[in-house]
């Protein structure tokens, strides 16, 4: 079935039918989170009994908003700071797994490919437990050997952005790879005809060139990060990210606050969308 | 290779062994060690596979195991089922602009965080949530419906959290058969279900391939929507993880769950991949 196909009319009516309602369900969900932070009522239900701006200014029990909660507030931080270190090192070695693969056939190759691709395919919560193993050991035997209590490999920030690149470094790979297999390496040798060494033409030539896979790649780690739950799950400290801090908020009951928060979330993703598309476009 | 080029290789390849050998293989292999571990008293233990026997002799543990199984593969293919059409429509029937709004609103949930999207279902689906509202407005039931923590609840989420990993390689893979390859199929002949089974299915594989296994992927080690749409009794495999790491405090046998968990994921994706012939370098690279 193609456009170009002479069919039934009521064919087209039925598809129609099928995609919009797909994209009710799609929707659906979201609009009500975004509707009942407007709600004037204790719970995110119905009835609708006003609106009200109190779940993001209020100030005053019953209804504290999201500014004026310090909770949320400081796991919004501790969620930003997580993802920059997260997406900084993912870019790093990213761009270098991509120039790796790129630009060096060896022996090992395929068999290292695979491994770069396995994370992927990696339980998060198994990933979680096995870091968690890993790092208690050494902290257990560095405690046994010198009596000094090792305090990044405890669960907390460290290990949590050490879980989260672990598996989102195959993502910045897999991105920038793509742009990088399309540059056209004659532009690097003419460079090196004019004089320049091997670095600086990479520098000059090949990096301004991946500039939008490296901002995609950044955005799109730092979200991922953001919105981690399963690892960060395992991993996670005294300090909690705004997922867990809201996952531990939702289990004792749910409030517009919720609401809220997520509303924030959705407006903060959608301007990192419009920055992603404007970098695209270049 | 000049010694430049052989230095640079290996600034390369460091930072891809470490990452690899540090954060993926070592980690692994303690666990897969742990998971052999059988305390037998105070700070004593013994290598053994008792966790692994704990496992089948524990008929809640086998059949969370088996559950969790059964309910991804369904959850994979409910995907599939109501992802192909929407692919479909998206790669060949829609055109020019309409095409890349459609495109870009199937992205759209996925840009915020999975947590809010089971919120957001929750709010829906509980006993003063919209939809019972709606049915008990529209006359269709007299009282409150509770709709949540139920099996159909946490299907529902699982189809929902995974859609876009299904829609964007089925678009991908669709999008690369020509137009004229299904004009010919109708030139000779080809019935519309005939074309879908012997041109578009075939050619669509890779895509059906990749997106099955993430999704199934994504369903398998799932913690949240189960958890928070799921009733009392639907117990989700990777909870038992969780209450063996962080409450119960066993985490010899959460290893071994851990590593079970793994294995199921590890085996289906490559079952899935040699029966239909594909690698793991093509439908995720």
């Amino acid at each position: 079935m193609i456009p170009t196909i002479p069919r039934h009319r009521s064919v087209d009516i039925v598809y129609n039918a099928y995609i919009t309602m797909f994209f009710v369900y799609l929707a659906l969900p979201l609009i009500v989170v975004a509707v009942f932070a407007f709600n004037d009522s204790q719970f995110p239900s119905l009835p609708w009994q006003g609106f009200t701006l109190d779940w993001f200014f209020g100030d005053s029990q019953p209804m504290v908003g999201v500014f004026h909660e310090k909770s949320i507030m400081s796991s919004i931080g501790t969620s930003a700071i997580v993802g920059v270190c997260v997406s900084v090192l993912a870019v790093v070695v990213g761009t270098t797994n991509a120039f790796l693969f790129n630009r060096y056939d060896f022996r090992a190759k395929g068999v290292l490919y695979i491994f770069m691709i396995l994370p992927l395919v990696i339980p998060g919560i198994v990933l979680g437990i096995s870091i968690l193993v890993s790092s208690s050991k050494v902290a257990n035997a560095v405690w046994d050997v010198a009596q000094f209590d090792w305090e990044a490999l405890r669960p907390g920030l460290t290990l949590v952005v050490l879980g989260q690149f672990s598996f989102i470094t195959t993502i910045a790979t897999l991105v920038l790879s793509a742009r990088l297999k399309n540059f056209d390496r004659s532009l690097e040798e003419a460079a090196q005809n004019l004089g320049a060494s091997q670095l600086t033409a990479v520098r000059t030539v090949t990096i301004p060139y991946l500039a939008p896979a490296l901002v995609g790649a950044f955005l799109v780690a730092f979200l991922m990060s953001f919105e981690n739950f399963n690892t960060t799950l395992m991993l996670v400290g005294s300090d909690a990210p705004l997922t867990i801090a809201m996952f531990d908020r939702l289990k004792e009951g749910s409030t517009p606050l919720l609401n809220s928060v997520s509303l924030m979330l959705m407006l903060g993703s959608s301007v990192l969308a419009l920055i992603m598309i404007a970098f695209q476009k270049r | 290779m000049s010694a430049n080029r052989k230095f640079g290789f290996y600034m390369l390849l460091a930072p891809l062994v470490l990452w690899l050998l540090l954060l993926i293989i070592l980690p692994h292999i303690n666990l897969a060690v742990l998971s052999l571990q059988e305390r037998v008293g105070v700070g004593q233990y013994e290598t053994s596979f008792a966790n692994y026997a704990t496992f089948i002799q524990e008929p809640l543990y086998l059949a969370t195991f088996a559950r969790t199984a059964i309910m991804s593969i369904l959850a994979t293919l409910l995907t599939l089922l109501i992802g192909f059409p929407v692919a479909y429509y998206i790669a060949k029937m829609a055109r020019g602009r309409k095409r890349s709004v459609l495109f870009l609103m199937c992205l759209i949930p996925f840009w915020v965080s999975e947590l809010v999207r089971t919120f957001g279902w929750m709010i829906l689906l509980r006993e003063t949530g919209v939809v019972s509202s709606f049915l008990q407005w529209a006359g269709i039931v007299s009282g409150p419906v509770e709709l949540l923590y139920n099996d159909a609840a946490i299907m529902i989420g699982l189809v929902y959290t995974s859609m876009l990993f299904m829609v964007v390689p089925l678009v991908t893979t669709l999008d690369s058969l020509d137009d004229s390859v299904i004009e010919a199929g109708y030139d000779l002949g080809g019935k519309p279900a005939s074309i879908l089974r012997e041109i578009v299915i075939p050619h669509a594989m890779p895509g059906i391939v990749s997106g099955c296994i993430v999704v199934f992927m994504l369903s398998l080690g799932n913690y949240l929507t189960p958890i928070m749409l799921g009733g009392k009794d639907s117990l989700w495999f990777t909870e038992l993880i969780y209450s063996q790491f962080i409450v119960r405090f066993n985490w010899e046998l959460g290893a071994a769950f851990g590593f079970l968990l793994l294995f199921l994921s590890s085996v289906i994706v490559w079952a899935a991949l040699r029966l239909t012939g594909q690698t793991l370098e093509k439908t995720m690279g």
